[in-house]
């Protein structure tokens, strides 16, 4: 039997009708069409899924969507902001942190949270605070040179 | 996943009579980074979820006169940057440390992860070795477990199925007492091809261990009290001889399986090295309080 779920993402208020059963990764991708966020493994390893909920970075796989009533989502589609890239984004460009690209949102998220947390991360920081974030093209080395050139800006 | 009717209690008292009128129909979700997982694997399928994540007064960190309480809701991420528990036990803060990801300890709970009970959970060496209990509470009353008799067999507890688990209490150590924690496995985060707690207390003076608990993770149906390692070390002097004996013995009372963590013989090595290594960590500690 479908409920009603309310809460809000990247800043808009939505009220939808959901099965409890269903987990806010297929209902951010089924129901609001937000298809930034990636299904990866499913199984909470991988990080593809990662959204920031309430300020912290989770696998919206592993939550129920229920879970996430009256919280505060954001996706990766959350971080541009008037048609102007996130300073994350563009050091992911910058450094060619993206090969296929399937890991980028959650790596973005990841480093999103990490770097709300502790503006100016050194490298091993970056490395605990995304280690839950798989690339498969193990493109890791210029993900931490993004995220370490995002962390070196005065951020405003 | 299979459809199951949702329920969100909103007091404790709600989620007892819940509980009690569904038991083994429901399935109690709390940060669901394990049950959201199986429910999705249909390894379960409750009728019921009750969700307690909402459910207020379980989630602090307490210095209590005697120990910290630890409310059972609690996030893994909350017990790993608690500088309460920093200061009472590192080697708590330790293995929360490198329990799965960041994400995972964001929103998966303390109480969560015990009545999971997964073998090769971070949390339950580090407790069972400090003499940790859990307290469970149900419609009919409470009852405190203490950590070494909670668990009985792969995944399974003693808790019933009408009790919820309200809190982890953990005795302070004793002057001239330590611990230490290690997971082996093959990236930080992963499941353990072999994981050891130590607490040690000393005899200051004389060099001689007053008394070792050691138990073993990841090696055995349940995570295990290695009794005969800790035993072994009651009484003797400090030596290096000792500690190595230890090891051998926690080693034998390993009950490992091959799997693609490793072999048999390669995990009883494995927890040998690490019982040797937290000990000698366990004592450094014991002797800088």
């Amino acid at each position: 039997m479908k409920m009603p779920l309310q809460f809000r993402v990247n800043g808009e208020d939505y009220e939808v009708y959901v099965e409890p059963w269903k987990t806010l990764l297929e209902v951010l991708r089924d129901e609001l069409e937000l298809t930034g966020t990636k299904a990866g493994c499913l199984a909470g390893e991988c990080g593809t899924c990662t959204v920031i909920v309430d300020g912290k970075a989770v696998k919206s796989c592993l939550m129920l969507a229920p879970q996430a009533a009256g919280r505060e989502i954001m996706t990766v589609e959350g971080l541009a902001q008037g048609g102007k890239l996130h300073p994350l984004q563009q050091a992911f460009i910058d450094h060619f942190a993206f090969q296929c690209g399937f890991c980028t949102p959650g790596m973005l998220m990841s480093s999103k949270a990490l770097l709300d947390e502790n503006p100016h991360p050194t490298a091993d920081d970056v490395k605990e605070g995304l280690y839950g974030n798989f690339c498969r093209c193990t493109g890791y080395v210029k993900i931490l040179e993004a995220v370490l050139a995002a962390g070196a800006k005065p951020r405003g | 996943m299979r459809p199951f009717e949702y329920l969100a209690p909103k007091d404790l008292d709600e989620a007892c009579s819940l509980l009690s009128k569904h038991r083994d129909e429901a399935k109690i979700l709390s940060g669901g980074q394990s049950l959201v997982a199986l429910l999705r694997q249909r390894l379960v399928s409750p009728a019921y979820v009750i969700d307690i994540r909402r459910v207020p007064g379980l989630d602090y960190i307490r210095e209590d006169k005697d120990g910290l309480s630890i409310g059972a809701l609690t996030t893994h991420r909350t017990v790993e940057i608690s500088p309460a528990v920093a200061k009472r036990f590192p080697m708590l803060a330790e293995a929360e440390h490198r329990l799965a990801h960041r994400q995972v300890r964001n929103w998966g709970t303390i109480g969560g992860n015990l009545s999971h009970a997964d073998p090769g959970g971070d949390l339950a060496p580090s407790l069972m070795a400090l003499g940790a209990e859990v307290k469970v509470v149900s419609a009919k009353g409470k009852r405190t477990i203490p950590v070494v008799e909670f668990f009985t067999d792969y995944m399974v507890t003693v808790i019933e199925p009408d009790e919820i688990m309200v809190e982890v209490s953990i005795p302070y150590l004793k002057a001239g007492s330590g611990g230490a924690y290690h997971k082996e496995s093959i990236r930080a985060g992963d499941r353990p091809i072999a994981s050891v707690a130590a607490v040690v207390s000393l005899d200051g003076k004389a060099g001689i261990i007053r008394s070792a608990r050691i138990a073993l993770g990841g090696v055995g149906l349940t995570p295990i009290l290695a009794k005969e390692a800790g035993k072994s070390l009651a009484g003797k002097k400090a030596t290096a001889a000792v500690v190595l004996e230890a090891g051998a013995i926690a080693a034998r009372e390993a009950q490992p399986t091959a799997d693609v963590e490793g072999s048999v013989e390669y995990k009883r090595h494995i927890v040998g090295l690490l019982t040797r290594d937290m000990l000698n960590l366990a004592m450094a500690r014991a002797q800088s309080k």
